[in-house]
């Protein structure tokens, strides 16, 4: 039992993850009909803008300290953070300490003008091509925007550590009585996944611009008729659908170093998740995100590994083909979206 | 000749002579000149250029003609690189059983995964394809080690057994890949003033090899299954709904293709007779797609231009560096010689890629015909403006 709980919380944060990216790419196909290749390199911008964070807030200045003496006799030089001279050593030193949860807000900023500038520079030329040239041109995005990171940062995995409050492991296993020690920022990165995602569905479901958009989802010609500027509606939602992309990279940088090709590594898996939630389907995604999350984690596990050895690398794109093949709309698929 | 038109004649002559001559046009300075570098004639070399060359023709024949985007199309390439070395583990280090073990399989590969991923089509098709080759790579990676040898790649011993030769040479060495006895790296090197040219053994084998693959694809692109298949590309619902099954149709393009790619993967294999997992993932399978595209997809010799162009600037690309940029633009002032280095820098050297994703880029947006469209281009714009009209009512529009 123990082992089980401990197997889907394994997969819960994973599954958020994946949930998360998948998400944003069905939130701009469901949206502009464009098949994004691009939005893993959304997912590592994000977790860059960290990395970018933490290094700003740590840049420091460097004193001769005459007080303090190496082993010499040498004056100790002191590197001391901009930060903690501007807000005081211990303000100073939680700001850098909590550096990946405030790279949320810079990361914000950052994501919707990359989203903006893309889906206006670039993609907004694509709407009327083939999927496989749109899925070509964001496949080159994709390459460049992971060279341009490669370029600036190297092709090392940068380690970027969650502020030391979160950074432990609790008992989560109490509350059910049970005995399941797993790290805090895993659960913290569950509930954060599951707000932005409840933030997104509450954001389409009930507001006026949420509706607007779901509308133009539905019919985006009878919604143009209707006098509403469509195009710039779903220009924000991609715009949004980046941002989501981004602050899961954000949060998920103190579980996974980041490096340069790590939103390839997501993008392959998300997209399986979308399609076997079924092209166009907001929960749909979802649900198919933690739902492989979760199988993922179980295949791993040893019990099922020794009767199926290998179980654990391909479980993911069995389901996916088995699901295809068997229900080609996905689980949750809308009716019309991409069939032929 | 050989049942082509003169047009497509010429275009295989044309192929046969850039290929066969290979070796002095890909090797223009002399040795000794500071450009040596950039010299791209060394056997091994122009053995990825004619190989690669044989994989995108055979991707082309299934992307180019029936617009179905495989995005797992390495898989097959790794395939047939496996069971070649399988092949100079067990019976012998010829390569020609080595190189049809490898189109064999492959084929039977892609005859499984396309009779599965060809029942849907679009992005699906696509994504089936993915799942397909990244589900090979990760099973090749792990739970098939005995087979593939896991992360070191499979390599010869000298404990194989090979049956037909002999498990180490006289000397106590791995035999090496050979054709009837003809060494696959034995090396002819003609030095001519201060020029040295190197003929590869290998590289012959393979450029033969890349003659035939493309007689082949030009036969395919001219007959009636490739008539067929362009049809499927224009609009699949509406030969569906004239009665006719395209499945089988579109099946043989897919295994035509993953033979094309497992020929590639036991040419590989044979030239250097190791496989590795890395051969299979989907980075691998993008290289062919962008290879394609920029050469110009559904184009006959679109493919051979792509790969061997992507080939060759990576390699020089990649020697480029600082010194070298500095040696260029020497001529200017200093400043401007640091800023101009300075902002060619990220492109250069290791920053390939980013040339590379750029130019792909520019082709997709700018150019889809790729290279060939570009050549068309700039032919018709040479031809001048006296025929305009003939041009205009010549521009064919395709049937909606």
């Amino acid at each position: 039992m123990d082992a089980i709980l401990l197997q889907i919380l394994n997969g819960l944060d994973k599954g958020s993850a994946y949930a998360l990216i998948a998400l944003g790419l069905t939130l701009i196909f469901g949206t502009l009909g464009v098949v994004n290749f691009a939005h893993g390199a959304l997912f590592m911008i994000g977790a860059f803008c960290a990395v970018t964070l933490q290094r700003m807030l740590s840049l420091s200045y460097v004193v001769i300290d005459e007080t303090q003496k190496d082993f010499l006799g040498n004056p100790l030089k002191v590197k001391t953070p901009y930060v903690e001279s501007w807000f005081g050593p211990e303000m100073g030193g939680a700001i850098i300490d909590w550096a990946v949860p405030l790279a949320i807000l810079f990361a914000i900023p950052i994501m919707i003008t990359v989203g903006f500038v893309m889906e206006r520079g670039l993609i907004k030329h694509f709407y009327k091509r083939e999927h496989a040239d749109q899925i070509l041109v964001t496949f080159g995005l994709a390459i460049v925007l992971q060279e341009v990171i490669k370029y600036f940062y190297g092709a090392n995995p940068i380690q970027t550590p969650s502020p030391e409050a979160l950074s432990g492991v609790a008992n989560v296993g109490a509350l059910f009585g049970m005995d399941i020690v797993y790290p805090v920022w895993r659960i913290v990165y569950f509930f954060f996944s599951v707000i932005i995602i409840g933030g997104i569905f509450s954001f389409l479901q009930f507001t006026t611009f949420g509706m607007v958009v779901r509308a133009g989802m539905a019919d985006r010609e009878t919604v143009g008729l209707l006098g509403i500027n469509i195009d710039r509606r779903f220009t924000i939602m991609f715009g949004i659908a980046a941002a989501v992309a981004g602050l899961a990279g954000v949060m998920y940088t103190p579980i996974n170093s980041p490096n340069y090709h790590m939103g390839m590594d997501f993008l392959v898996l998300s997209f399986v998740v979308v399609v076997v939630g079924g092209m166009g389907s907001l929960p749909g995604a979802v649900l198919a995100g933690f739902m492989l999350g979760i199988l993922e984690s179980f295949a791993s596990m040893n019990e099922i590994k020794s009767i199926l050895p290998g179980i654990d690398q391909i479980i993911i794109y069995v389901v996916a083909i088995i699901i295809l093949l068997t229900r080609p709309r996905g689980l949750m698929g809308r009716k019309g979206v991409m069939e032929e | 000749m050989f049942g082509l038109d003169n047009k497509d004649t010429r275009m295989l002559l044309v192929v046969a002579v850039l290929t066969l001559c290979a070796p002095f046009i890909l090797n223009p300075f002399p040795t000794d000149s500071a450009m040596a570098q950039f010299n791209a004639g060394y056997p091994d070399l122009m053995q990825r250029f004619v190989i690669f060359g044989i994989f995108a023709i055979g991707f082309n024949i299934l992307f180019g003609l029936t617009g179905y985007l495989s995005f797992g199309h390495a898989a097959f390439l790794g395939v047939g690189s496996y069971s070649a070395v399988w092949m100079f583990k067990l019976l012998s280090m010829n390569v020609v059983p080595a190189i049809m073990l490898s189109v064999v399989i492959s084929g039977l590969f892609a005859l499984l995964i396309g009779f599965v991923s060809l029942r849907r089509s679009g992005i699906y098709f696509s994504i089936l394809t993915l799942a397909f080759a990244q589900m090979s790579f990760n099973l090749a990676y792990s739970v098939l080690t005995p087979i593939t040898n896991g992360e070191t790649g499979l390599q010869l011993t000298l404990e194989d057994p090979r049956v037909l030769g002999v498990s180490a040479t006289a000397d106590g060495s791995i035999p090496v890949t050979n054709l009837f006895g003809m060494e696959m790296r034995s090396t002819f090197e003609m030095v001519v003033g201060p020029w040295a040219f190197q003929f590869n053994a290998g590289y012959y084998l393979c450029a033969l090899i890349l003659l035939a693959a493309f007689y082949l694809s030009i036969r395919i692109f001219r007959s009636p299954f490739g008539m067929m298949l362009r049809a499927v590309k224009s609009n699949q619902q509406r030969m569906n709904y004239t009665g006719l099954n395209t499945k089988p149709y579109t099946l043989a393009a897919f295994v035509i293709s993953g033979m094309y790619a497992g020929l590639a993967g036991g040419l590989m294999a044979s030239m250097d007779p190791l496989a590795g997992a890395e051969r299979m993932q989907w980075t691998a399978s993008g290289e062919v797609v962008l290879m394609t595209i920029l050469g110009g997809a559904g184009t006959l010799i679109g493919p051979v231009l792509g790969a061997g162009f992507i080939k060759y600037f990576e390699n020089i690309f990649s020697k480029i560096n600082d010194n070298v940029l500095h040696g260029w633009f020497s001529f200017m002032p200093d400043g401007l010689e640091d800023f101009v280095v300075f902002i060619i820098h990220p492109f250069i050297g290791k920053g390939w890629h980013l040339t590379l994703g750029i130019l792909f880029m520019l082709v997709v947006v700018f150019l889809p015909g790729g290279l060939v469209e570009g050549g068309q281009r700039i032919a018709k714009w040479v031809k001048g403006r006296k025929n305009k009209d003939d041009s205009a009512s010549a521009t064919k529009t395709p049937a909606e």
